[in-house]
């Protein structure tokens, strides 16, 4: 019992810090989370770290959040998933509270509004590179290119909603991943 | 009841978006500018102190936002605003993630699983880059209160910034700095012109 307990704790505060210092969320995390769960404290496998991506990748929400919710139930069951998913969030969640508070009372300060100013382009230009890196990523041929300008247009230029797009894509990459199954089996 | 569409709302960005990093800001942004939750230059200032902070970007936008219009109601109601939105974006991913771990041989190999994703994986390029040219415009085209700040010079003091950061970025410069040193020009021309 007093094991299983320190154990929890353990997993907590290893996804604690892991959530406290990586910036950038998602794949930012990934040697982190090797270094602490691996190396440290042998919880998984490198192995393991691999395949977590992978379903990281191919599951909804935050890369940093599946993560930590697998490496829990693999080491300690469902409270180990709950321990270190509550670890990796609360970090955030602690700052971004303050910061909301302090932005409300900052935020009409001239001074403030310069910086955001500024700031805002320089948003634009991680974004650019978020989105270079998310294309690199990305599988190419006819297909995909299909969907990347398809989306693009259905969302930029006629306003379908973007849940509608998403599930359209699924929809699509599912058939063609079908028909092509079957052009290489006959 | 502001908490519970708070709940709801994010579940359903938690739910539908793959992929770390960015790929939640298409729904964020749709959700919550048609929600009339945040303008279009309050969230990419967000975006500029979520890259600053650590966490997830999904994580820290949903604990701002329902922090934010909780406010409404106090400190306690932005305390609770915050843990119902942050709850709503991270349940889903716990959800999947249970279930997966408990039947994993069988997900890893599952030819739907695969194709779906064949389908997401450019999808998600594709909304990012519709997401990012909605952004360009408030940026270099700003309206409403940045105007009578800055009138028609703001849009060459962005594109210069912008030009710079870009070429950064690519350098991997740390986003931190990137947000610094455009924090910082921001300033200066303010001031200055």
């Amino acid at each position: 019992m007093k094991e299983k307990f320190r154990q929890l704790l353990a997993l907590f505060w290893t996804f604690f810090k892991i959530g406290a210092f990586t910036f950038g969320g998602g794949y930012a995390m990934i040697p982190l989370i090797q270094r602490e769960t691996v190396e440290k404290k042998h919880w998984i496998t490198d192995d393991d770290t691999l395949e977590i991506f992978a379903i990281a990748e191919s599951t909804p929400g935050p890369v940093a959040v599946n993560a930590a919710t697998f490496v829990g139930y693999r080491t300690a069951g469902f409270w180990g998933s709950f321990f270190a998913t509550l670890g990796v969030v609360l970090p955030s969640f602690l700052i971004i509270l303050a910061i909301s508070f302090i932005l409300n009372e900052f935020q009409d300060f001239p001074v403030v509004q310069y910086a955001f100013n500024g700031i805002r382009a320089g948003v634009l230009a991680l974004l650019i590179k978020a989105l270079w890196t998310m294309y690199k990523k990305s599988p190419k041929g006819a297909a995909a290119y299909i969907v990347m300008g398809g989306s693009f247009v259905l969302t930029a230029l006629l306003d379908v909603p973007v849940l509608a797009v998403i599930i359209g894509c699924a929809v699509f990459g599912l058939i063609t991943s079908c028909i092509a199954e079957r052009r290489h089996k006959a | 009841m502001i908490f519970l569409e708070l709940f709801l709302t994010f579940f359903k960005i938690g739910l539908f978006t793959f992929g770390g990093g960015y790929a939640m800001l298409p729904l964020i942004q749709e959700e919550v500018l048609t929600r009339g939750w945040l303008e279009m230059a309050d969230l990419i200032n967000f975006i500029a102190v979520s890259e600053s902070t650590p966490g997830p970007f999904a994580v820290n936008c949903a604990t701002y936002i329902g922090s934010e219009l909780g406010g409404a109601y106090g400190i306690i109601g932005s305390i609770f605003g915050a843990a119902c939105a942050t709850l709503g974006v991270v349940l889903p991913s716990f959800i999947v993630i249970l279930i997966v771990a408990k039947c994993y041989d069988k997900f890893k190999e599952n030819r739907i699983v695969k194709g779906c994703m064949s389908g997401l994986k450019p999808a998600v390029v594709g909304l990012i880059g519709s997401a990012t040219v909605g952004i360009a415009a408030t940026v270099f085209i700003p309206n409403g209160r940045t105007v009578t700040i800055f009138s028609e010079v703001q849009t060459y003091v962005s594109l210069a910034i912008f030009a710079v950061c870009t070429v950064l970025a690519f350098k991997k410069a740390h986003p931190i700095l990137i947000v610094c040193l455009a924090a910082a020009c921001g300033i200066a021309c303010g001031y200055l012109l």
